[in-house]
């Protein structure tokens, strides 16, 4: 039995480093320190939905082949294709992605991550404004208002307010959590009370204590909000989990961020408003929002695809940031986006550096172009111009519109994953992969952009490689084909 | 009691949902996460439908039967929400406004009870949308 | 194996002394050596050619977060420039931020072998490493931004130097890095709470130290730790109308540390701190007080940061110094704070001619540089790309060693600005010997790097082959002609292999990741220190910080004994 310390664990953008894993047998027994989610792929990843070994797709059913006839066949295929796309990226290490990039370099296709579905209009943001962002350390060490805007931590990223934002220890702020348990006591309490009373709580005036976390639509903003210690403002179209921990939440109309954002913004100038609410928020809440983000000593703002995927998309981004921006004029602000994916930012940072551009990267010409809308995955399939895929550490055929999965599936597709995905039951080839962070140990971005190393705590299954020896090999053989190719076109010359 | 009501729908993560993906999306857990969707407690009212039974969710992409279930934590009048998935891509709207994204929140979409329906489990959702 | 002989070359080695001197260079298993076999040796005819050892940068933003970030955020400034892939090189885009593999190819064509990436955030340290790995044909080395990591503030401020020196050592080794980087000493501290100094003598917030403080300190640990380079500094104020007193008294201050008569202190792209007047309309040069007393004291050595007139992009670890930027621009604008190290920003720029203040600040860095008279003190560089983009460098030589150049750029420059320049006065040409101690000698010697700069037997075989005729070609008179030359050499040869012929790639060669191996004596209990401090200090584990072996891919670890 050893027990393993410092593990990164491979989900979501937090990246984790701290996970305790006991391994028996080459078997993980125990993980310590994750959050549910952690749990569930530490203990579920051998599960039976396993891909043991490379499959064909042959008269409509997926049939086991050798590695070898599995890699040749790819291989021809990508050869081959005119405009094939080489997708995911965002579940494996960088050293995959970086063959990841000579591969797609290699085939004039186009390389693109799940930032397309994620946070692809976020990078787009920045790409109009820039971004006032720092690591995670400093909101520990320094926050004392912490907005969550168009996202749900609780529900995506877990440990985010106990590692990062308001349960943690700082230099310079402490953690709320002591606040939060006991708000969370006193709201067990009043139940008791109004039940005795055999009083039913109003569902849209549920108070919970003295900091109420209420609907902001009748009543003024809540003492909590001029406390000491750091401050936690949720704004999202529905109550999530996350809102029922902060000390104030905002319920914005759907599709309407983009008029709030820019009605806090006029407000953050000290500009007079004509309207008396916007987006569904009084004017006047606004405003003492406002004081309190003026009069803070440093804020930040993490957004998710409440604003990345509602109307809008990348606009809000520019908007959300813009403010930040205009805060900065007031007092110290920051910005940053909640990466989905445990290694999503890892392949934009891969794909940057060796062509300059972080994602929808079409090498057809013989060098990089980038244009979203045009070069993004998700428009080439929509247009039906691709006529090859291959797709790796993702799962669009569970995370794509109806109309593009339809497009993957018309033409060749190459899909490896170590679990048997929606994609993989859609694959013409299939192969098996290691996991990255428990079976192959590799480099990941945190949503910060942090390197984080990852490690190896077991022995993937017998037969079952890992993404960047796959890639090598695939890689390999795509050129031995092309130089035959070749040859042979120089010989009938 | 309306036959059918026009809602705004919403897509996005639960904890169930990403717990379901690390067990495998054939998983018992992954059908359990997200072959549902949230309603309004209000909405189901007056639809006539009660909370686990099933709805039928229309959009102009495409149609699909999911478990109904009153959303826990206060009201979302006119708010649906259904877990990233296959079961929301059978519906979600495919428009990228020509920027790679596509709408996965905010768009229209009608729901009425379908109690005798069922929902159907991944692989037959594969198989009825892509053959496969 | 591999034996070359560069025949009959006007070589030009300052390092020892050999100024046009016509030669032959000789070259085994990738060294400089006495001879060869003449039989065997691969031979390269240098008649009528100019020799000079490869090009050394000792300051270039090429790798890591930033200036990845800035890429990011930069699709219109790669879109002008694509690469395509050809059979031996990779596809990549420029302009001012190249991709990875574009960056080596583009400083091999001029000559270059050696290059330094100034600013590494210790958090991020394996991503500078990761790219650095992906940039071919060049030799590269890094330095972690140490000036206002919670750990020197804390040890300086109880006076322990011994402990500072400690933590900079196992920093060192823990980043790979080679050289102390100071930025704005103090200021980035307090730009974590959107503060800053304005002097050396203002006291960082909660943390009771002072710049002055910092630099002195930091200059005797690296005396103490025996470190090849000095500190490297980016002053207080740069950037500022009237900065120029402050960056005297940062020099006066360091006065007092004991040098045994070698410089302890680097001032880089010290054109950004050498601005009198005191706003932006009467802002003009003080290159003449500053020339003035780098002339009369040799304790430092300076780099210029020269102005290009050019679209490029400014990315320093000057978190509120960008800010400025962004506030007077509105352009866009990153931010990236780092918890316990330091922080950072990014913003586009573009220096226009018929901007008086960009024009005065392209004169203010070629005084500078005609004005110092002492070479070995001040070397070529643009801060690339903060000043301008690297590949504009024969512009600087031009601009460097011809008159008529210069004053031809000049005369297009804003009127206010040709009013103000000194540079009609100037007379003074460098040669082609003095170019040589600018662009590769100076900056090797001041960087402790034993085996570059130079062609003497035991050093590294990097050769620089320039079409340039020094009996034949006046570069003074003949600027373009020599501009072209410096644009595109006639070879560039890396270790003793031949990587570029005539200004193209002809092979691949990865270069070393140079680092220093440091030894101090109590080197345990730092390590004890940091596992208990790391949960309170920083996000991430103490064991996953490091760079690991694994993640420098051609490692050249330099071993250096501390006296600490």
């Amino acid at each position: 039995m050893s027990v393993i310390n410092a593990v990164t664990c491979p989900i979501c953008g937090c990246l984790c480093d701290d996970i305790e894993v006991t391994v028996v047998n080459n078997e993980v027994v125990k993980v310590k320190n994750g959050c549910a989610v952690c749990e569930a792929k530490y203990m579920g990843y051998k599960s039976e939905h396993r891909i043991r070994q490379p499959l064909i797709r042959k008269n409509g059913e997926l049939v086991p082949v050798s590695m070898d006839e599995a890699v040749h066949e790819a291989a021809e295929i990508l050869a081959n294709a005119n405009y094939p796309i080489l997708y995911g990226w965002s579940s494996t290490n960088c050293e995959a992605q970086r063959i990841g990039v000579e591969l797609a370099e290699e085939v004039g296709g186009v390389l693109d991550n799940t930032a397309v579905v994620c946070h692809g209009p976020s990078l787009m943001g920045t790409q109009e404004v820039g971004i006032p962002t720092s690591t995670l350390g400093q909101i520990r060490h320094r926050a004392d208002v912490i907005i969550y805007w168009g996202c749900n931590p609780w529900s995506a990223h877990p440990r985010h307010l106990e590692r990062y934002t308001s349960f943690t220890e700082g230099r310079f702020e402490d953690s709320e959590w002591k606040t939060y348990i006991n708000k969370v006591k006193a709201a067990a309490g009043r139940k008791k009370v109004l039940s005795a009373q055999r009083v039913a709580p109003k569902p849209q005036r549920e108070t919970v204590g003295e900091s109420a976390v209420e609907s902001v639509v009748f009543n003024k903003p809540p003492e909590t909000l001029q406390k000491e210690g750091r401050k936690l403002i949720v704004i999202d179209v529905r109550k999530s989990m996350t809102a029922e921990m902060a000390d104030y939440f905002i319920q914005v109309e759907p599709n309407k961020d983009y008029e709030l954002m820019q009605a806090i913004r006029a407000l953050v100038k000290d500009e007079e408003l004509d309207v008396d609410q916007v987006a569904g928020v009084p004017v006047e809440y606004l405003r003492e929002v406002v004081d309190v983000l003026v009069n803070c000593q440093f804020g930040v703002i993490f957004f998710g695809m409440g604003l990345t995927q509602s109307a809008g998309k990348f606009r809000n981004i520019e908007v959300a940031i813009s403010l930040t921006r205009d805060l900065n004029a007031r007092t110290k602000f920051l910005i940053m986006p909640m990466r989905g994916h445990f290694n999503v930012a890892g392949a934009n940072i891969v794909f940057a550096w060796q062509s300059g551009y972080a994602f929808g990267v079409d090498f057809s010409l013989g060098y990089p172009r980038y244009n979203p809308g045009e070069t993004t995955s998700m428009d080439v399939l929509l247009r039906g111009e691709s006529d090859a895929a291959l797709v790796i550490a993702s799962d669009p055929g569970a995370t794509f519109p109806k109309k593009a999965i339809q497009s993957l599936v018309k033409h060749p597709l190459i899909v490896i994953d170590p679990h048997m995905n929606a994609t993989a039951m859609l694959g013409d080839i299939v192969f098996p992969s290691a996991f990255v962070g428990i079976e192959v140990e590799g480099t990941a971005y945190r949503m910060d952009n942090v390197p984080l190393p990852l490690k190896k705590v077991v022995e993937p299954p017998e037969g079952v490689i890992s993404d960047e020896e796959l890639l090598k090999k695939i890689l390999a053989e795509v050129r031995r084909i092309k130089a035959q190719k070749a040859k042979k076109t120089a010989e009938v010359a | 009691m309306q036959q059918k009501l026009h809602v705004t729908l919403l897509t996005g993560r639960t904890i169930e949902q990403g717990v379901g993906k690390e067990y495998g999306k054939s998983s018992h857990q992954y059908y359990e996460a997200c072959s549902m969707v949230y309603m309004d407690v209000d909405d189901m009212q007056k639809l006539g439908v009660k909370n686990g039974t099933n709805v039928k969710v229309t959009t102009p992409n495409g149609s699909v039967i999911l478990k109904a279930v009153k959303y826990p934590r206060g009201a979302t009048p006119g708010l649906i929400y259904i877990p990233y998935g296959p079961w929301a891509n059978a519906v979600v709207s495919n428009a990228t406004t020509s920027i790679g994204m596509p709408s996965f929140k905010g768009t229209p979409a009608d729901v009425e009870a379908a109690l005798d329906q069922p929902v159907l489990s991944i692989k037959e959702l594969l198989k009825k949308e892509f053959g496969r | 194996m591999t034996e070359m002989l560069i025949k009959n070359g006007f070589v030009f080695d300052p390092l020892n002394g050999i100024n046009g001197e016509k030669m032959d260079i000789a070259i085994k298993d990738g060294k400089i050596v006495e001879s060869v076999n003449d039989s065997r040796a691969k031979k390269i005819d240098a008649t009528g050619l100019t020799v000079m050892p490869g090009g050394v940068d000792v300051h270039t933003h090429i790798a890591g977060a930033e200036v990845n970030t800035g890429r990011m955020i930069r699709p219109e400034d790669h879109v002008k420039d694509v690469v395509r892939k050809t059979a031996l090189t990779r596809s990549g885009t420029g302009y001012s931020i190249p991709s990875t593999f574009v960056t080596g190819y583009r400083y091999s064509k001029m000559g270059y072998t050696t290059v330094m990436n100034p600013s590494m955030a210790p958090l991020g340290a394996k991503h500078t490493h990761e790219e650095l790995n992906d940039i071919p044909l060049l030799d590269k080395a890094t330095f972690p931004l140490l000036g206002d990591w919670w750990f020197v503030l804390e040890n300086l401020q109880r006076d322990d130097l011994e402990g500072c020196a400690r933590h900079i050592a196992w920093m060192m080794e823990t980043t790979k890095g080679y050289a102390i980087k100071i930025v704005n000493p103090g200021g980035l501290e307090s730009w974590g709470f959107g503060r800053n100094v304005h002097s050396i003598d203002d006291v960082v917030p909660n943390f009771d130290i002072t710049p002055r403080e910092i630099v002195c300190g930091l200059a005797k640990v690296n005396k103490m730790l025996n470190l090849p380079h000095t500190i490297h500094l980016h002053t207080n104020n740069l950037g500022i109308p009237g900065n120029y007193v402050t960056t005297l008294e940062t020099m006066k201050a360091l006065e007092s540390v004991p040098n045994d008569g070698k410089p302890i202190c680097h001032i880089t792209h010290v054109q950004f701190s050498s601005f009198a007047g005191d706003n932006w309309g009467n802002m003009r040069s003080a290159a003449e007080e500053i020339s003035r007393y780098i002339n009369n004291h040799n304790h430092m050595t300076f780099d210029m940061g020269q102005i290009i007139f050019s679209d490029t992009t400014t990315m320093t670890a000057d978190g509120p110094f960008e800010f400025t930027l962004y506030q007077l621009s509105g352009h866009k604008w990153v931010n990236s704070d780092v918890e316990t190290e330091t922080s950072g920003g990014i913003i586009p720029m573009h220096y226009k001619r018929t901007s008086a203040v960009n024009a005065t600040q392209w004169s203010i860095g070629l005084e500078l540089a005609l004005m110092v008279k002492d070479p070995w003190k001040i070397f070529m560089t643009t801060d690339h790309p903060n000043a301008g983009p690297f590949f504009e460098y024969p512009k600087i030589i031009a601009w460097l060693t011809s008159r008529k150049a210069r004053m031809a750029t000049l005369k297009k420059c804003h009127k206010k600005a040709q009013k103000k320049s000194l540079l009609p006065s100037i007379k003074r040409e460098l040669s082609l010997y003095e170019l040589a101690i600018v662009t590769r000698a100076g900056q090797a010697k001041a960087l402790g790097l034993k085996n570059k700069g130079h062609l003497g037997v035991g050093a590294d075989a990097d050769v620089a082959i320039y079409n340039i005729n020094p009996e034949t070609l006046d570069i003074a008179k003949k600027y373009i002609t020599a501009r072209k030359a410096f644009d595109s050499a006639a070879y560039t040869i890396k270790d003793g292999e031949i990587v570029v012929k005539d200004g193209e790639v002809v092979q691949n060669v990865p270069g070393r990741t140079m680092w220093l191996d440091v030894k101090t004596t109590e080197q345990l209990k730092v390590d004890e220190e940091m596992k208990r401090k790391f949960k309170d200090y920083w996000t991430v584990e103490y064991e996953n910080y490091p760079v690991f072996d694994h993640y420098v891919k051609v490692p050249e670890a330099i071993p250096v004994k501390a006296d600490v």
